[in-house]
Protein backbone atom coordinates (compact mmCIF):
# COMPACT_ATOMS: atom_id res chain seq x y z
CA UNK A 1 0.00 0.00 0.00
CA UNK A 2 1.39 3.38 -0.94
CA UNK A 3 0.79 6.37 1.27
CA UNK A 4 -1.39 7.93 -1.39
CA UNK A 5 -3.80 5.05 -1.29
CA UNK A 6 -3.73 5.37 2.50
CA UNK A 7 -5.04 8.90 2.54
CA UNK A 8 -7.62 8.11 -0.07
CA UNK A 9 -8.91 5.23 1.96
CA UNK A 10 -9.23 7.39 5.06
CA UNK A 11 -10.84 10.27 3.19
CA UNK A 12 -13.29 7.99 1.49
CA UNK A 13 -14.69 6.96 4.84
CA UNK A 14 -16.65 10.21 5.25
CA UNK A 15 -19.46 11.34 3.06
CA UNK A 16 -18.36 13.88 0.50
CA UNK A 17 -20.92 16.62 1.40
CA UNK A 18 -19.59 17.40 4.89
CA UNK A 19 -16.07 16.93 3.57
CA UNK A 20 -16.58 19.82 1.18
CA UNK A 21 -18.10 21.93 3.97
CA UNK A 22 -15.04 21.30 6.09
CA UNK A 23 -12.75 22.43 3.31
CA UNK A 24 -14.58 25.74 3.13
CA UNK A 25 -14.26 26.04 6.90
CA UNK A 26 -10.52 25.47 6.67
CA UNK A 27 -10.29 28.26 4.12
CA UNK A 28 -12.12 30.68 6.41
CA UNK A 29 -9.01 31.77 8.39
CA UNK A 30 -7.23 32.45 5.10
CA UNK A 31 -10.13 34.60 3.94
CA UNK A 32 -10.20 36.48 7.25
CA UNK A 33 -6.44 36.94 7.06
CA UNK A 34 -6.71 38.36 3.56
CA UNK A 35 -9.41 40.83 4.62
CA UNK A 36 -7.39 42.00 7.64
CA UNK A 37 -4.21 42.16 5.56
CA UNK A 38 -6.08 44.22 3.00
CA UNK A 39 -7.05 46.77 5.64
CA UNK A 40 -3.50 46.90 6.95
CA UNK A 41 -2.10 47.38 3.47
CA UNK A 42 -4.59 50.20 2.88
CA UNK A 43 -3.57 51.83 6.18
CA UNK A 44 0.13 51.52 5.40
CA UNK A 45 0.24 52.27 1.71
CA UNK A 46 -2.48 54.82 1.04
CA UNK A 47 -1.84 58.53 1.44
CA UNK A 48 -4.43 58.75 4.19
CA UNK A 49 -3.14 60.61 7.25
CA UNK A 50 -5.13 59.36 10.25
CA UNK A 51 -4.27 62.42 12.35
CA UNK A 52 -5.97 64.70 9.84
CA UNK A 53 -9.44 65.68 10.95
CA UNK A 54 -11.94 66.42 8.17
CA UNK A 55 -13.51 69.84 8.46
CA UNK A 56 -17.04 70.00 9.77
CA UNK A 57 -17.59 73.23 7.85
CA UNK A 58 -17.34 71.99 4.27
CA UNK A 59 -20.20 73.42 2.19
CA UNK A 60 -21.17 75.78 4.98
CA UNK A 61 -20.93 79.52 5.21
CA UNK A 62 -17.84 81.03 6.76
CA UNK A 63 -18.53 81.47 10.49
CA UNK A 64 -18.72 84.92 12.04
CA UNK A 65 -15.53 86.75 12.86
CA UNK A 66 -14.31 90.31 12.58
CA UNK A 67 -10.57 90.72 12.89
CA UNK A 68 -8.54 93.94 13.06
CA UNK A 69 -5.48 94.39 10.84
CA UNK A 70 -1.99 93.54 12.03
CA UNK A 71 -0.63 96.78 13.45
CA UNK A 72 1.96 98.33 11.15
CA UNK A 73 1.05 96.40 8.01
CA UNK A 74 -0.64 97.89 4.95
CA UNK A 75 -3.16 95.05 4.57
CA UNK A 76 -6.61 95.83 6.00
CA UNK A 77 -8.28 93.53 8.54
CA UNK A 78 -10.58 90.67 7.68
CA UNK A 79 -14.18 89.97 8.58
CA UNK A 80 -16.78 87.44 7.46
CA UNK A 81 -18.44 90.14 5.35
CA UNK A 82 -15.31 90.50 3.19
CA UNK A 83 -15.53 86.82 2.29
CA UNK A 84 -19.28 86.95 1.60
CA UNK A 85 -18.96 89.80 -0.89
CA UNK A 86 -16.31 88.23 -3.09
CA UNK A 87 -17.46 87.30 -6.59
CA UNK A 88 -14.47 85.08 -7.19
CA UNK A 89 -13.25 82.15 -5.11
CA UNK A 90 -10.58 83.11 -2.58
CA UNK A 91 -8.04 81.32 -0.47
CA UNK A 92 -8.05 81.86 3.27
CA UNK A 93 -4.72 80.95 4.81
CA UNK A 94 -4.25 80.67 8.58
CA UNK A 95 -0.62 81.34 9.43
CA UNK A 96 1.73 82.43 12.18
CA UNK A 97 5.32 83.62 12.29
CA UNK A 98 6.17 80.92 14.83
CA UNK A 99 4.94 78.20 12.51
CA UNK A 100 7.78 76.62 10.56
CA UNK A 101 5.67 74.88 7.87
CA UNK A 102 4.09 78.29 7.16
CA UNK A 103 7.47 79.45 5.95
CA UNK A 104 7.72 76.39 3.75
CA UNK A 105 4.41 77.05 2.02
CA UNK A 106 4.85 80.82 1.76
CA UNK A 107 6.49 80.80 -1.70
CA UNK A 108 3.49 78.85 -3.03
CA UNK A 109 1.11 81.50 -1.68
CA UNK A 110 3.29 84.25 -3.17
CA UNK A 111 3.21 82.56 -6.57
CA UNK A 112 -0.56 82.03 -6.38
CA UNK A 113 -1.14 85.69 -5.58
CA UNK A 114 1.39 87.24 -7.96
CA UNK A 115 1.50 84.92 -10.94
CA UNK A 116 -1.92 83.27 -10.90
CA UNK A 117 -3.83 86.31 -9.66
CA UNK A 118 -5.63 84.41 -6.91
CA UNK A 119 -7.00 86.48 -4.04
CA UNK A 120 -5.39 85.20 -0.85
CA UNK A 121 -6.58 86.37 2.56
CA UNK A 122 -4.71 85.62 5.73
CA UNK A 123 -5.52 85.09 9.38
CA UNK A 124 -2.52 85.75 11.55
CA UNK A 125 -3.11 83.19 14.29
CA UNK A 126 -1.95 83.85 17.87
CA UNK A 127 0.98 85.99 16.87
CA UNK A 128 2.50 89.30 17.96
CA UNK A 129 2.31 92.20 15.49
CA UNK A 130 6.11 92.66 15.55
CA UNK A 131 6.76 89.00 14.64
CA UNK A 132 4.03 89.02 11.99
CA UNK A 133 5.51 92.19 10.45
CA UNK A 134 8.99 90.69 10.35
CA UNK A 135 7.65 87.53 8.70
CA UNK A 136 5.88 89.53 5.98
CA UNK A 137 8.82 91.90 5.46
CA UNK A 138 11.25 89.01 5.02
CA UNK A 139 9.13 86.71 2.89
CA UNK A 140 6.72 89.03 1.05
CA UNK A 141 3.03 89.67 1.39
CA UNK A 142 0.69 87.51 -0.68
CA UNK A 143 -2.36 88.59 1.32
CA UNK A 144 -4.99 91.08 0.22
CA UNK A 145 -6.36 91.26 3.75
CA UNK A 146 -4.87 90.00 6.99
CA UNK A 147 -6.91 89.60 10.15
CA UNK A 148 -5.03 89.45 13.43
CA UNK A 149 -6.47 86.67 15.58
CA UNK A 150 -4.46 87.16 18.73
CA UNK A 151 -6.80 85.22 21.01
CA UNK A 152 -7.31 82.35 18.60
CA UNK A 153 -11.09 82.69 18.82
CA UNK A 154 -11.63 83.13 15.09
CA UNK A 155 -9.49 80.03 14.69
CA UNK A 156 -11.84 78.07 16.93
CA UNK A 157 -14.82 79.40 14.94
CA UNK A 158 -13.18 78.00 11.81
CA UNK A 159 -12.20 74.72 13.43
CA UNK A 160 -8.48 75.41 13.17
CA UNK A 161 -6.41 72.90 15.11
CA UNK A 162 -2.96 73.31 13.62
CA UNK A 163 -1.48 76.05 11.49
CA UNK A 164 -1.03 76.32 8.59
CA UNK A 165 -4.52 75.64 7.34
CA UNK A 166 -5.88 76.80 4.03
CA UNK A 167 -9.51 77.11 3.02
CA UNK A 168 -10.92 77.45 -0.47
CA UNK A 169 -13.93 79.73 -0.18
CA UNK A 170 -16.49 79.94 -2.93
CA UNK A 171 -17.99 83.18 -4.27
CA UNK A 172 -20.89 83.34 -1.79
CA UNK A 173 -18.71 82.75 1.24
CA UNK A 174 -19.14 78.99 1.30
CA UNK A 175 -16.22 76.89 2.50
CA UNK A 176 -15.48 74.37 -0.23
CA UNK A 177 -12.23 72.74 0.81
CA UNK A 178 -9.82 72.72 3.69
CA UNK A 179 -6.19 71.75 3.58
CA UNK A 180 -4.46 71.11 6.91
CA UNK A 181 -0.70 71.51 6.97
CA UNK A 182 1.55 73.23 4.45
CA UNK A 183 0.29 73.30 0.88
CA UNK A 184 2.41 70.94 -1.19
CA UNK A 185 2.49 70.72 -4.96
CA UNK A 186 0.22 67.67 -4.89
CA UNK A 187 -2.53 69.39 -2.90
CA UNK A 188 -2.08 72.49 -5.04
CA UNK A 189 -2.27 70.81 -8.43
CA UNK A 190 -4.79 68.10 -7.65
CA UNK A 191 -7.20 69.92 -5.33
CA UNK A 192 -6.77 73.64 -4.89
CA UNK A 193 -6.08 74.84 -8.43
CA UNK A 194 -8.79 72.68 -10.10
CA UNK A 195 -11.30 73.78 -7.48
CA UNK A 196 -10.43 77.46 -7.92
CA UNK A 197 -10.83 77.08 -11.65
CA UNK A 198 -14.17 75.33 -11.30
CA UNK A 199 -15.54 77.90 -8.87
CA UNK A 200 -14.17 80.83 -10.84
CA UNK A 201 -16.01 79.72 -13.97
CA UNK B 1 12.77 24.91 57.77
CA UNK B 2 12.46 28.21 59.64
CA UNK B 3 14.71 29.93 57.15
CA UNK B 4 12.58 28.74 54.32
CA UNK B 5 9.45 30.05 56.01
CA UNK B 6 11.11 33.39 56.53
CA UNK B 7 12.08 33.62 52.87
CA UNK B 8 8.53 32.85 51.95
CA UNK B 9 7.29 35.69 54.16
CA UNK B 10 9.76 38.05 52.57
CA UNK B 11 8.72 37.02 49.11
CA UNK B 12 5.12 37.55 50.09
CA UNK B 13 5.86 40.97 51.55
CA UNK B 14 7.72 41.96 48.46
CA UNK B 15 4.94 40.92 46.13
CA UNK B 16 2.44 42.67 48.40
CA UNK B 17 4.50 45.83 48.13
CA UNK B 18 4.62 45.52 44.36
CA UNK B 19 0.88 44.99 44.31
CA UNK B 20 0.34 48.09 46.46
CA UNK B 21 2.45 50.19 44.11
CA UNK B 22 0.63 48.83 41.07
CA UNK B 23 -2.70 49.58 42.73
CA UNK B 24 -1.63 53.12 43.61
CA UNK B 25 -0.48 53.74 40.04
CA UNK B 26 -3.68 52.33 38.61
CA UNK B 27 -5.94 54.33 40.89
CA UNK B 28 -4.02 57.61 40.64
CA UNK B 29 -6.11 60.28 38.95
CA UNK B 30 -4.70 61.39 35.60
CA UNK B 31 -2.89 64.69 35.97
CA UNK B 32 -5.16 67.54 35.02
CA UNK B 33 -3.66 70.30 32.92
CA UNK B 34 -6.23 72.85 34.09
CA UNK B 35 -4.35 75.85 35.44
CA UNK B 36 -5.44 77.54 38.67
CA UNK B 37 -6.12 80.87 36.96
CA UNK B 38 -8.51 79.20 34.51
CA UNK B 39 -10.78 77.89 37.23
CA UNK B 40 -14.21 79.32 37.84
CA UNK B 41 -15.02 80.73 41.27
CA UNK B 42 -18.27 78.78 41.51
CA UNK B 43 -17.27 75.18 42.40
CA UNK B 44 -20.41 73.75 40.83
CA UNK B 45 -19.73 75.45 37.50
CA UNK B 46 -16.06 74.50 37.72
CA UNK B 47 -17.14 70.89 38.24
CA UNK B 48 -19.28 71.08 35.09
CA UNK B 49 -16.42 72.60 33.12
CA UNK B 50 -14.11 69.87 34.36
CA UNK B 51 -16.53 67.11 33.35
CA UNK B 52 -17.09 68.68 29.93
CA UNK B 53 -13.36 69.01 29.41
CA UNK B 54 -12.97 65.28 29.98
CA UNK B 55 -15.31 64.59 27.07
CA UNK B 56 -13.70 66.88 24.52
CA UNK B 57 -10.78 65.61 22.48
CA UNK B 58 -7.68 67.73 22.13
CA UNK B 59 -7.24 67.84 18.36
CA UNK B 60 -3.55 68.59 18.61
CA UNK B 61 -2.63 65.53 20.67
CA UNK B 62 -5.72 63.53 19.67
CA UNK B 63 -5.59 60.82 22.31
CA UNK B 64 -5.97 63.19 25.23
CA UNK B 65 -8.94 65.14 26.47
CA UNK B 66 -8.58 68.91 26.67
CA UNK B 67 -8.73 68.58 30.47
CA UNK B 68 -5.50 66.56 30.38
CA UNK B 69 -3.66 68.27 27.57
CA UNK B 70 -1.09 71.02 27.82
CA UNK B 71 -1.52 72.06 24.20
CA UNK B 72 -2.32 75.71 23.51
CA UNK B 73 -5.55 74.89 21.72
CA UNK B 74 -6.69 72.73 24.64
CA UNK B 75 -6.18 75.66 26.99
CA UNK B 76 -8.11 77.95 24.64
CA UNK B 77 -10.97 75.47 24.50
CA UNK B 78 -11.01 75.08 28.29
CA UNK B 79 -11.27 78.83 28.68
CA UNK B 80 -13.96 78.97 25.98
CA UNK B 81 -16.01 76.28 27.74
CA UNK B 82 -15.80 78.19 31.01
CA UNK B 83 -16.89 81.41 29.31
CA UNK B 84 -19.86 79.66 27.77
CA UNK B 85 -20.81 78.13 31.12
CA UNK B 86 -20.61 81.60 32.70
CA UNK B 87 -22.82 82.87 29.90
CA UNK B 88 -25.43 80.31 30.93
CA UNK B 89 -25.12 77.78 28.11
CA UNK B 90 -26.00 74.14 28.76
CA UNK B 91 -23.50 71.31 28.37
CA UNK B 92 -25.33 70.16 25.26
CA UNK B 93 -25.18 73.62 23.67
CA UNK B 94 -21.44 73.79 24.27
CA UNK B 95 -20.86 70.32 22.86
CA UNK B 96 -23.03 71.14 19.85
CA UNK B 97 -20.96 74.25 19.19
CA UNK B 98 -17.66 72.37 19.31
CA UNK B 99 -19.09 69.59 17.17
CA UNK B 100 -20.23 72.11 14.57
CA UNK B 101 -16.68 73.48 14.37
CA UNK B 102 -14.52 70.40 14.70
CA UNK B 103 -16.85 67.54 13.75
CA UNK B 104 -17.77 64.37 15.63
CA UNK B 105 -14.11 63.64 16.21
CA UNK B 106 -13.89 66.31 18.90
CA UNK B 107 -16.21 64.26 21.10
CA UNK B 108 -14.32 61.51 22.90
CA UNK B 109 -17.61 59.58 23.09
CA UNK B 110 -18.77 59.43 19.48
CA UNK B 111 -22.50 59.89 18.81
CA UNK B 112 -24.59 56.86 17.82
CA UNK B 113 -25.69 57.30 14.20
CA UNK B 114 -25.62 55.17 11.04
CA UNK B 115 -21.98 56.05 10.29
CA UNK B 116 -20.90 54.87 13.73
CA UNK B 117 -23.07 51.75 14.04
CA UNK B 118 -20.07 49.56 13.19
CA UNK B 119 -18.08 51.27 15.92
CA UNK B 120 -20.79 50.91 18.55
CA UNK B 121 -22.30 47.54 17.66
CA UNK B 122 -19.38 45.88 15.82
CA UNK B 123 -17.72 44.39 18.92
CA UNK B 124 -21.05 43.00 20.18
CA UNK B 125 -21.79 41.54 16.74
CA UNK B 126 -18.35 39.90 16.54
CA UNK B 127 -18.75 38.51 20.07
CA UNK B 128 -22.17 37.11 19.16
CA UNK B 129 -20.74 35.51 16.01
CA UNK B 130 -17.87 34.02 18.01
CA UNK B 131 -20.26 32.69 20.66
CA UNK B 132 -22.37 31.16 17.91
CA UNK B 133 -19.28 29.51 16.42
CA UNK B 134 -18.23 28.09 19.79
CA UNK B 135 -21.79 26.89 20.40
CA UNK B 136 -21.91 25.11 17.05
CA UNK B 137 -18.50 23.55 17.72
CA UNK B 138 -19.56 22.04 21.05
CA UNK B 139 -22.96 21.02 19.76
CA UNK B 140 -21.36 19.09 16.94
CA UNK B 141 -18.72 17.56 19.20
CA UNK B 142 -21.41 16.28 21.55
CA UNK B 143 -23.32 14.78 18.66
CA UNK B 144 -20.39 13.02 17.08
CA UNK B 145 -19.69 10.13 19.52
CA UNK B 146 -23.21 8.80 19.03
CA UNK B 147 -22.77 8.81 15.30
CA UNK B 148 -19.38 7.11 15.41
CA UNK B 149 -19.47 3.58 14.10
CA UNK B 150 -17.32 0.65 15.04
CA UNK B 151 -14.25 0.16 12.92
CA UNK B 152 -14.89 -1.73 9.75
CA UNK B 153 -13.09 -5.02 9.22
CA UNK B 154 -10.73 -3.30 6.81
CA UNK B 155 -9.92 -0.48 9.25
CA UNK B 156 -9.43 -2.97 12.09
CA UNK B 157 -6.96 -4.91 9.94
CA UNK B 158 -5.01 -1.74 9.11
CA UNK B 159 -5.00 -0.66 12.75
CA UNK B 160 -3.62 -4.02 13.82
CA UNK B 161 -1.06 -3.74 11.07
CA UNK B 162 0.10 -0.32 12.38
CA UNK B 163 0.08 -1.38 16.04
CA UNK B 164 2.10 -4.48 15.25
CA UNK B 165 4.74 -2.28 13.73
CA UNK B 166 4.72 -3.63 10.19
Amino acid sequence: MTSEQDTQAVGGGEDSGSHWGKRVLFLLPVVIFLIVAGYFAWGLLSDRDPSRVPSALIDQKVPQFDLPPVAGLDSPGLSTADLMQADQPVLLNVWASWCVPCRAEHPILMRLAERDGVTVHGINYKDTPADARRFIQNLGNPYTRIGADRSGRAGIQLGVYGVPETYVIGPSGKIRYKHTGPIDSKALNQKILPLLEKLGG
Amino acid sequence: MIRRARTAVWAMRRSLGAFAIALAVALAAPAAAVQPEEKLADPQKEQRAQELGEEIRCLVCQSESIANSNADLAKDLRVLIREKIQAGQSNQEIKDFLQSRYGDYVLLRPPVKPETYVLWYGPAAITALGALGVGVFFWRRNKRPAAQQKLSADEQRRLNHILDGE
